[in-house]
């Protein structure tokens, strides 16, 4: 825990990447090999389950330290992150006996001992986690009360983590990545093994790494190259996912390396239908009357296990592959696309599976106007990948690109602010955004990014002197303030008392040049709808 | 009976005496508990200020500026109201104002701490029936560690940079924190300190002052291709991200500022390094500062006034958050910073 402690303020500290590689260098090498897997764990971005819900700390330290819940309140809209808020309240307390630095007992305990606390009694989850938060020192306490969250983020990338390791072990970035991902469980034996040089045992779960498009400059496509060196594809709005087949099973991870299983039955049966050693990259999609159903269909699912029989018929899935990256239990990735495309398509022919359809187009000018029907076919736009190229881990550069359609514009007026977290905490950052309806202003949009430091602080100081009424940590403000704000699609929607969503709105900019009542209206936004 | 001291658009306001407070538009009468820009503002007819802070009152508010300068608890009577100013511990100079009327007694604490500070007259506990205490730290989670600890992390932080050959860019207010921090390190070192050009005369005002610290050295002073690896840099936080930075390569960067307590501030304003060193009131310093006036009202202004002011009812004390301008100690970026407690950014050379 010490240790731990001492890299996450190590990281805390720098902004250089150098410093940070050799500081989990360090980490790595120094720490016993049982800490280590849990440190590189949580390096790797995964977390605990929460042991503990917020409201019951938030209870507790109130009790421990004697403040009021109100004033616990007050410090933790302040603050911004629960587990800072406690270590701090807790170390400003008068009667605090500097704690001894080296009494912590190792990570890989505190962290046996947080699961066994996971359904305890709630007074011995009390008693326990009292006598921790007295004992710890402040950076531990804070670590100690982010684990027992579940919110412990280190602020590293995942690759970032995997280089220190690699470099530490003397594997190479590419292996040591695909070691790394799906299913981990951290252990001394595990730890060891990933710094084995020679290549160890894998699990059939293993998903590879996802490789990943670039930005396409909407002014200059061109400049990338001639347009028929590339195969373009529809830009799917779902969830990219890897499906994965291997003894006689099937796995179903997410971008974000989540594993999907149970989620998605109807996916899960029609990998039955696949051969054994063979993985595909592609689209999960809410899929009706033969066509794609816009993202807030599929969002009715992702959040839910062993759906019942109402939701799979309201909601029906596909997974719609568009490249094969193992097959027969070899390893495609380094074939050209060209290739794995026509592999793919022998294999969805004696399958369950569809492969997303590839677009003709023999120039940029015949690209663009495909692009342009985009919206129409539900779709984000285009990507565009090199006929020549190999399936690489994360973002390389010139191979694959992403063509997205133009955004959508509203002008807004900002009606409601609450503050931030984490980086933000403190300052009034997330704004709910509305639009004329007659004389009244109805919310449609709640935007949290897209104003630059400067302007945020500035917003932050008007909207503390434009308050009208304060509701916890929301404030309502003074109808004065007009934002243009970008979004992906539209859609009526009864659950919303505007009758619309918007799809990832953000703020694009703040309009100072317009008067609130030249905002945009209601019927100018549900105009949008279809478009 | 009715208060004698009141918020007003142009400042605090005692209608008794008919002066004012720390006005921040110009009056006829105005008593200034010190030199911070949001405290100390040009303008006003006639000044009354403590007297260890006469030289910094009149670099801000101007040389030809009529300034009473009173000695700490030396009465003054204005019409039927007796003034007095005692030390705040803030800054050098740096005064709470007594007010007492037909035997009610009302204390303006202006800014002020209760932890130690070698450049300035520590704070005095001044009874009173009613307290305007300032709250910038006014929330629980604001405790400072001792000053003498933090000094101790400045300068491993600068060791630290001179090992790794970098210039280490200290950013701390221009008055009062930047005297401080050269004071504190003189446990630790008497290395020469280079200075922005904002600070030099400040630097020396607090030396004509009698107050000791490191020997300190203009950065414009020095020849154009210095080595600038492992030497210690004090600038206002105006001065972060500007192109002047671009001479001292590479570098690291630290500022010292009470906000730095919390991550949050720490990450938002990218410096490398966050000292939590103030020269405002914890939230243990406010609490004790509070029981100790004895008042049985208390007028919380000046920064996060909703919680203390929650205090103080639990306590059963009346209390009430005042409305004033006063900015505290910024806590957001270097440009809001800098038209605060910095004098006017004059970078050097
Ligand atoms: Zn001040
Ligand atoms: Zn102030």
């Amino acid at each position: 825990m010490r240790q731990f402690a001492a890299l996450y303020a190590q990281l805390d500290a720098t902004t250089s990447t150098s410093a940070k590689l050799a500081a989990m260098q360090r980490y790595f090498a120094d720490a016993p090999p049982a800490d280590a897997a849990w440190g590189l764990y949580f390096l790797l971005g995964h977390r605990l389950k929460r042991v503990i819900p917020p409201t019951r700390l938030r209870d507790w330290i109130s009790q421990l330290t004697g403040l009021s819940p109100a004033l616990v309140e007050d410090s933790y809209a302040h603050v911004g992150d629960l587990a800072e808020t406690v270590a701090l309240l807790l170390d400003a307390r008068l009667d605090r006996i500097a704690p001894d630095q080296a009494s912590a007992p190792p990570l890989h305990e505190c962290v046996a001992l947080l699961q066994s606390l996971a359904g305890a009694d709630p007074d011995l989850q009390r008693d326990t986690v009292f006598a921790w938060w007295q004992q710890l020192p402040f950076e531990q306490c804070f670590l100690f009360t982010k684990l027992l969250t579940g919110a412990l983020r280190v602020g590293v990338s995942a690759g970032l983590a995997a280089r220190a390791l690699a470099a530490q072990s003397g594997v190479d970035v590419a292996v040591m990545q695909h070691r790394l991902m799906g299913e981990w469980q951290p252990s001394a034996a595990a730890f060891t093994a990933l710094q084995a040089v020679a290549p160890a045992q894998q699990s059939p779960s293993q998903p590879y790494p996802f490789c990943l498009a670039q930005p396409l400059d909407d002014a200059a496509p061109d400049a990338v190259g001639p347009a028929d060196a590339f195969l373009a594809e529809w830009k799917w709005d779902g969830i990219r996912g890897q499906l994965i087949r291997r003894e006689g099973q099937c796995w179903l991870w997410s971008r974000g390396e989540e594993l999907l299983n149970g989620r998605f039955p109807e996916i899960e049966a029609a990998a039955a239908s696949l051969p054994d050693g063979c993985v595909l990259d592609g689209e999960v999609l809410a899929w009706k009357d033969g066509a794609v159903a816009p993202f807030a269909l599929l969002q009715t699912r992702i959040g839910r296990k062993a759906p019942g029989k109402k939701t799979l018929a309201d909601a029906p899935l596909i997974f719609m592959p568009y490249d094969l990256l193992e097959l027969d239990g070899v390893d495609l990735r380094a074939q050209p696309l060209q290739q794995r495309r026509s592999a793919l398509a022998a294999l969805c022919d004696r399958s369950a599976f569809t492969p997303s359809p590839t677009i003709d187009a023999q120039n940029w000018d015949a690209l663009r106007a495909q692009r342009e029907q985009a919206r129409q076919r539900g779709v984000e736009g285009l990507m565009l990948k090199r006929r020549d190229s190999v399936y690489g881990a994360g973002r390389k550069a010139g191979l694959w690109w992403k063509w997205k359609v133009d955004a959508l514009t509203i002008d807004c007026v900002l009606v409601y602010a609450q503050a931030g977290h984490g980086r933000r905490s403190n300052l009034y950052t997330d704004y709910t955004l509305a639009v004329w309806s007659g004389d009244a202003l109805v919310p449609v949009a709640k935007a949290y990014s897209g104003l630059t430091d400067a302007d945020l602080v500035a917003m932050d100081r008007w909207i503390r002197a434009h308050t009208l009424e304060k509701f916890g940590p929301v404030r309502s403000v003074e109808p004065l303030q007009v934002f243009e704000i970008a979004f992906e699609g539209i859609q009526a929607s009864p659950r919303h008392k505007a009758g619309v969503a918007l799809r990832f709105p953000r703020i694009a900019r703040w309009r100072q040049d317009k008067p609130a009542a030249e905002a945009d209206t209601l019927d100018n936004v549900r105009a949008l709808i279809g478009r | 009976m009715n208060d004698l001291v009141i918020p007003t658009g142009q400042g605090l306001y005692c209608p008794a005496g008919d002066f004012h407070i720390d006005p921040w538009r110009p009056v006829e009468r105005a008593v200034i508990t010190h030199g911070h820009a949001d405290h100390a503002r040009s303008g006003s007819k006639r000044y009354w200020g403590a007297a260890p802070g006469l030289s910094l009152l009149r670099e801000r508010i101007g040389y030809g500026a009529g300034i009473v300068p009173l000695a700490y608890g030396q009465r003054v009577e204005f019409g039927p109201v007796t003034v007095s100013l005692h030390p705040a511990g803030h800054v050098l100079g740096s005064a709470q104002v007594r007010l007492e009327h037909q035997g009610q007694v009302w204390v303006v604490s202006g800014d002020y701490k209760r932890d130690p500070d070698p450049t300035c007259t520590p704070f005095e506990v001044v009874p009173c029936d009613v307290f305007i205490t300032e709250a910038t730290f006014g929330l629980p989670v604001y405790r400072w560690q001792e000053p003498a600890e933090i000094a101790r992390e400045i300068h491993e932080w600068w060791q630290d940079c001179k090992a790794q050959g970098l210039c280490a860019i200290l950013h701390c207010y221009a008055l009062g924190k930047a005297q401080r921090v050269l004071a504190e390190l003189m446990r630790y070192t008497d290395e020469t300190v280079y200075l922005h050009g904002a600070m030099t005369k400040l630097v020396k005002l607090y030396r004509d002052a009698g107050v000791a610290m490191l020997p300190t050295d203009a950065i414009g002073n020095q020849p154009k291709f210095f080595d600038w690896k492992g030497r210690l840099l004090l600038a206002p936080p105006g001065a972060g991200g500007t192109p002047w930075m671009r001479r001292f390569k590479p570098y690291s960067t630290g500022f010292a500022s009470g906000w730095m307590r919390v991550r949050g501030s720490r990450r938002r304003q990218a410096y490398d390094r966050g000292f939590a060193l103030s020269d405002h009131a914890d939230w243990p310093s406010l609490l004790r500062t509070i029981t100790e006036t004895g008042a049985k009202r208390v007028l919380p202004t000046h920064g996060n006034t909703e919680a203390l002011v929650q205090w103080c009812r639990e306590q059963g004390i009346d209390a009430a958050p005042l409305k004033t301008e006063y900015e505290g100690e910024p806590q957001h970026d270097a440009a809001a910073v800098a038209d605060s407690e910095d004098p006017v950014a004059n970078p050097a050379g």
